[in-house]
């Protein structure tokens, strides 16, 4: 059931990737200032919402499992946790090219920035976690108290922008700003556009991880049990 | 407009393409070995009893 779910999201999110590059490659114009270079946008700032999409996931999963102790929980946090740190990776090394032609460096030490860097480490490390505790119940727990507690910085990452006067832009979607139109109607359309095909890809990546780590645990019965047949 | 821009804008996109299908090769890697394992687990398993 699950794999014909993958597969049929896979039909939607790839001719709609495919379709969407087309669009930012060719049919949307230059922006007056940046020129071409702000077509990286169009992947920075969505590949943002859906590690932000992610975080809140693996949040919402870590307390549930603190509260019903089901390892179903457990694994959904992991699985989103993963996902949200490939998309992460995207939307940091992008604005870092993004930086390098507009502010001529690669990296600012701006709140944004930091903080968005400070929330990959933090789930990074939440992975490393995982991978140092044998027991899976203790691994469970305290990776589910880490996950919960580095929402926050996922949280002030978002605020960032807001909160401080930062190198980095100010918000510009019209859902943020109250209403107010900061860039062309057709460039915010197309961030909404590409945000559904790269999350129904985070999607993908979080199911098929998600089979994963229910595979991953019944190898570990699997080994119990042969274990205990010796 | 400067030549680095159009050339930074590939780079950018080219980035944002290549570590989503880096992530899809090493799940499509993970997925391999698990399914691997666990054959070889339950085969194991089966002789046993």
């Amino acid at each position: 059931m699950r794999t014909k779910v993958i597969l049929g999201l896979g039909a939607v999110a790839l001719p709609l990737l495919l379709r969407n590059l087309y669009v930012i490659m060719f049919l949307v114009p230059d922006e007056m200032e940046q020129g071409p270079i702000y077509r990286i946008f169009f992947y920075h700032l969505p590949a943002f919402l859906v590690a932000a999409v992610g975080y809140l996931t693996a949040m919402v999963a870590s307390v549930m499992y603190l509260v019903k102790k089901d390892q179903k929980y457990d694994a959904i946090a992991v699985a989103a946790t993963e996902t949200a740190l490939a998309f992460a990776a995207v939307n940091l090394v992008t604005g870092m090219i993004w930086g390098r032609i507009i502010w001529g460096i690669w990296w600012a030490w701006d709140p944004r920035l930091t903080w968005a860097l400070i929330s990959w480490l933090v789930y990074f490390g939440y992975l490393m976690l995982r991978s140092a505790i044998d027991d899976p119940t203790e691994r469970a727990k305290n990776s589910a108290v880490l996950s919960i507690f580095g929402s926050a910085s996922v949280a002030v990452t978002w605020k960032a922008i807001e909160w401080w006067r930062t190198q980095h832009p100010g918000p510009v979607l019209s859902i943020r700003t109250g209403g107010v139109q900061k860039i062309d109607p057709m460039m915010e359309n197309m961030i909404y556009v590409n945000f559904l095909a790269l999350l129904l890809l985070g999607v993908i990546f979080m199911l098929v991880r998600l089979r994963q780590e229910e595979a991953q645990r019944e190898i570990d019965a699997l080994r119990r049990y042969a274990h205990a047949m010796n | 407009m400067d030549e680095r821009n159009i050339t930074f804008m590939f780079y950018g996109l080219a980035v944002a393409w290549g570590l989503l299908a880096l992530y899809a090769v090493l799940l499509g890697l993970r997925e391999r070995d698990l399914t691997k394992q666990l054959e070889t687990l339950r085969r194991m398993v089966e002789e046993k009893k």
